[in-house]
């Protein structure tokens, strides 16, 4: 994995994001069930080759890989078994967006 | 759920397995047709594939079990797991391939537990095969919703105080669990406390198997 420094790394642990809420076809990794939530960075992992362009042999970019981590409260609403559960997922940065670019919660 | 299938035991308790005489689907075409291209092309040979086949089917969560009995008992080399497990793995000499690895701790106050939601992402080269049940629909769907359930349904219930990290693999990174280690092993082995890690609590859907006194 080594250093994470070869993409823009605009979000620091701990930043608030949301999981952008599109729904494109084909090969994609973000998963429906987070689309649109909000969660928090855990982890900048490393740049990774975009799969949604590796799937189809297309040159693909490298993103950020990021871990983010939700609230069951948060994903499930009054769903959850308990709220204060977490979860955390794979979200590459071109899913991302700051919580305070353009949306109130 | 993990054992959901009761049903056409024959009398030696073995179950049926229905004869695969259907029509081959279009992706078992597909991997056919490209295996036999490669091999054709002097791209590889059937023995190399075999040869593959055969590493993967030799892989067991041993691997993992003596990563984590390790873990129990060398802190620095915990903190070097927990740090980059991939590094830590291959400087304990195992062959994980160019796995990217987490290791996640499951402590007092956490336990962890990890699912595939989109396809059936596992840590092949550290545990071996997937169980079947690990990429099941119901497993996949249900433990990020439901985890409490469905550990519940593996005999894990754990206090509702207790939060649960829910990991889902939806990417690069593969995961496995560090159990706690269990009470009354303050004297065994390293090889003896391996011994106690079962694959289940390296998915985090069981927890290390408590010593025989």
């Amino acid at each position: 994995m080594g250093t994470p420094a070869l993409v823009n790394d605009p979000f620091a642990v701990g930043t608030s994001v949301r999981i952008r809420p599109l729904m494109p076809p084909g090969h994609v990794r973000a998963p429906t069930y987070l689309r649109g939530k909000t969660g928090t960075i855990e982890r900048a992992i490393a740049p990774f080759k975009n799969p949604e362009q590796l799937a189809y042999g297309l040159p693909a970019k490298e993103h950020m890989l990021y871990r983010v981590r939700f609230r069951a409260g948060d994903v499930w609403d009054k769903d959850a078994e308990n709220p204060d559960d977490m979860i955390e997922a794979e979200i590459y940065a071109h899913w991302i967006e700051k919580m305070d670019q353009s949306h109130a919660a | 759920m993990p054992h959901d299938h009761h049903d056409h035991v024959s009398p030696s308790s073995h179950p049926y397995r229905a004869d695969d005489d259907t029509p081959l689907s279009y992706w078992q075409t597909m991997e056919i047709a490209v295996r036999e291209l490669l091999v054709e092309k002097d791209i590889t040979t059937a023995e190399e594939i075999n040869t593959q086949i055969d590493a993967m089917d030799a892989r067991s969560p041993a691997i993992g079990a003596a990563l984590v009995a390790r873990a129990w008992c060398d802190p620095e080399f915990k903190t070097h797991l927990l740090a980059d497990a991939s590094a830590a793995s291959r400087e304990m000499g195992f062959d994980i391939g160019p796995m990217h690895l987490i290791a996640l701790e499951n402590t007092a106050d956490t336990h962890n537990i990890v699912v595939c939601t989109l396809c059936s992402c596992y840590p092949r080269n550290l545990l071996g095969l997937p169980p079947d049940w690990y990429k099941s629909r119901a497993y996949r769907s249900r433990t990020v919703k439901e985890p409490r359930k469905v550990l519940s349904e593996f005999g894990v219930n754990l206090p509702n105080n207790m939060p649960i990290r829910v990991h889902d693999s939806t990417a690069d990174m593969r995961y496995f669990v560090i159990p706690m280690r269990p009470e009354g092993t303050e004297d065994l082995s390293q090889d003896a406390l391996a011994a106690l890690v079962t694959r289940d609590s390296m998915i985090g859907t069981g927890i290390a198997t408590a010593p025989t006194a």
